[in-house]
């Protein structure tokens, strides 16, 4: 039996296409605008000084003397998470739609279009759908890990989130572990996939399991050894206070400071592909051999989090890189004391603190979408590699690939004058640009063999 | 009751049941879940005692290696629920009183040991104290333990090719 309710997002959008445009506009742009305003609004006052400040002056509230004071600061942090999850539910959600157009564009089909303007709301309807559906737990398996199992995958990917800085204020804390923390956060994604492989009692998710045990564990080594790199030339495993010692300008990022970082960078991308269990190292839920690997059993919501936890930690590997080799979130021609000026002394900063703080994160959210946009089409681009190919890449390149590059930044940091930073950041930096032109031209050279001088987005 | 006393009761009640799980649970696969509470509680504890560095490497070192390899040695051998799992080479009388002779003494460790309280206020940056520690005061044990680690993961290699080419 079909129920419809007569609220079938197809024939809506078809009925009002302006309400589409619309809702598609406001679930786009509103909805993660929204988000990021909030996230300013409460994360720079997310310390217990300036709750009590605050109450101090507002409220006449002497709330450091109060017995409630950890209910006040507890509810505080809840509120933070409660923005950092459904940050990462959207983009979760945005980012599936965006990888299935993406797709559809490089193998010549359509890709979802019927809800919403472009099809954009197709990621709400699957939400909802997989929400609706039955909660199906095999009767062989354990039931309890089975379904505790999501969960340890959800913790490996919020926790990086307490770290990650989208602007230069907004960033729930800055440990001064930070980079070691986010290594250390992502084991529990994996803790999740090998539970879920085991208690699953299924073959295809068993081997899946260990193929992601092997895979993740195996690349987290020339992953860290990468990470250490920014570290070194930042001399903190601070996140704030690595994009600090980076600049707005490419020319500042660590990733053309020396050429060493700038193989690290592509090191770090490729293992944090890997152990993201993104394509071209899907292998722990290759479809057309285990079916669909750890999460073969699993429906209804416990699936979703499974899903949205792999897209979403495409947001987190991204921002990673971003923050450590890619500037973060600095300006072009704004220093750290434009920050200071504009702050002020006062509880409440002046407008123009809040301009640029949201410009800050305009710039981090544009490069970790620009490098998002990167992984989606290697996915599409590259095959699944071999399971021996896949270790031999790991531990016969990346890894001494990985040393060397931690050996030869030691030699850098001490023999290199500054002046000698300066040109090489110029240099690769024009390096950089160059290749991308080739890159351009070859695109167009290619595009003009097959359609004419004219890119089709006909199917958009 | 002090909200900090608090967490340190429900982190360690983690550690101990956790603990405790490992050594009685039947199935081994729970054993580790037991393993995995009870280095989290652990971890948990260092950060109480303002150990950052050391709490993040207890998660990275036990939970994201030595975890994550034991539940990959469980899930490379199949049906390990229906083996007996119990060690009996020292019997239940040599067992009984191998736990008493132990559990005395840590226990008379643990009472008896003149505990060091202190007032001073933790030390802010750890990381920075840690790595001058290691490379300069300590720096000859601390060559000294990476020279050992080295020698061990050769000599595991070393062993490992051995077994293989005796096989073929």
């Amino acid at each position: 039996m079909r129920i419809t309710l007569g609220l079938d997002s197809t024939s809506l959008s078809r009925r009002y296409p302006r309400l589409a445009i619309l809702a598609t506009l406001f679930m786009a742009f509103g909805l993660p605008l929204g988000l990021y305003v909030a996230a300013l609004a409460v994360f720079p006052l997310n310390t217990p000084e300036r709750l009590d400040a605050m109450a101090e002056q507002w409220l006449g509230y002497d709330l450091a003397g109060s017995p409630y004071r950890y209910i006040v600061y507890t509810a505080f942090l809840l509120l933070v998470a409660f923005i950092a999850v459904n940050y990462t539910a959207v983009f979760g959600g945005v980012s599936t739609w965006v990888e299935r157009r993406v797709a559809g564009r490089m193998q010549s089909r359509i890709g979802p279009n019927r809800p919403g303007a472009a099809g954009f709301l197709s990621w709400v309807a699957d939400a909802v759908k997989m929400i609706l559906k039955e909660d199906t737990i095999p009767a062989e398996a354990d039931h309890l890990l089975f379904r505790a199992a999501p969960y340890f995958s959800m913790v490996g990917l919020l926790l990086p989130f307490v770290v990650l800085p989208f602007g230069e204020a907004t960033v729930v804390t800055d440990m001064n572990v930070g980079v070691f923390y986010v290594a250390a956060a992502s084991a529990f994604v994996v803790v999740g996939i090998l539970v879920s492989g085991w208690a699953s009692n299924s073959k295809w998710a068993l081997f899946g399991g260990i193929r992601g045990a092997a895979q993740v564990m195996s690349y987290e080594i020339p992953a860290g050894i990468a990470m250490m790199v920014p570290v070194l030339m930042a001399g903190t495993l601070s996140m704030q206070g690595i994009v600090r010692a980076q600049g707005g300008w490419p020319w500042q990022w660590f990733v053309f400071q020396n050429p060493a970082a700038f193989v690290a960078f592509f090191i770090a991308v490729t293992a944090s592909l890997a152990e993201g269990n993104r394509t071209p190292f899907d292998l722990p839920e290759a479809e057309s051999e285990l079916v669909a690997g750890y999460h073969a059993e699993y429906s209804g919501f416990r699936l979703a989090i499974f899903l949205m936890v792999e897209w979403a930690n495409m947001w987190i590997m991204a921002g990673l890189a971003v923050t450590l080799f890619l500037g973060g979130w600095q300006v072009p021609g704004y220093g750290a004391e434009d920050y200071a000026r504009l702050l002020g002394t006062g509880l409440l900063p002046a407008p123009g603190w809040f301009g640029l703080q949201l410009l800050s994160m305009l710039m981090f959210v544009v490069k970790t979408w620009a490098l998002v946009f990167v992984f989606i089409w290697l996915r599409w681009t590259l095959p699944r590699v071999r399971v021996d190919q896949m270790m031999s890449l790991c531990w016969k390149y990346l890894v001494p690939g990985a040393f060397l590059c931690f050996v030869v930044t030691l030699v850098w940091q001490l023999l290199v004058p500054p002046a000698g930073v300066a040109f090489t950041g110029y240099a690769l930096t024009a390096l950089a640009l160059f290749v991308l032109a080739k890159f351009a031209v070859a695109t167009r050279r290619n595009i003009s063999k097959v359609a004419g001088h004219r890119v089709d987005l006909g199917n958009w | 009751m002090n909200t900090q006393f608090a967490i340190f009761v429900f982190l360690a009640l983690a550690t101990l049941i956790g603990a405790a799980s490992v050594a009685l649970s039947r199935n081994i696969f729970w054993s580790a879940m037991g393993l995995l509470s009870c280095l989290v509680g652990v971890g948990g504890l260092y950060v109480m005692l303002s150990a950052d560095f050391v709490a993040i490497t207890q998660l990275l070192v036990y939970i994201g290696g030595v975890l994550v390899l034991i539940l990959f040695a469980i899930m490379l051998t199949s049906q390990i629920q229906e083996i007996s799992v119990s060690n009996r080479s020292v019997g239940l009388v040599g067992g009984y009183l191998i736990f008493f002779v132990v559990s005395t003494l840590l226990s008379f460790v643990a009472l008896w040991a003149p505990w060091r309280l202190t007032s001073k206020e933790p030390v802010a940056n750890t990381t920075v104290a840690l790595g001058d520690g290691l490379l300069g005061t300590w720096l000859l044990p601390f060559e000294i333990a990476s020279v050992l680690l080295v020698a061990t993961l050769v000599g595991a290699i070393v062993i490992a090719r051995k077994e293989v080419k005796s096989d073929s």
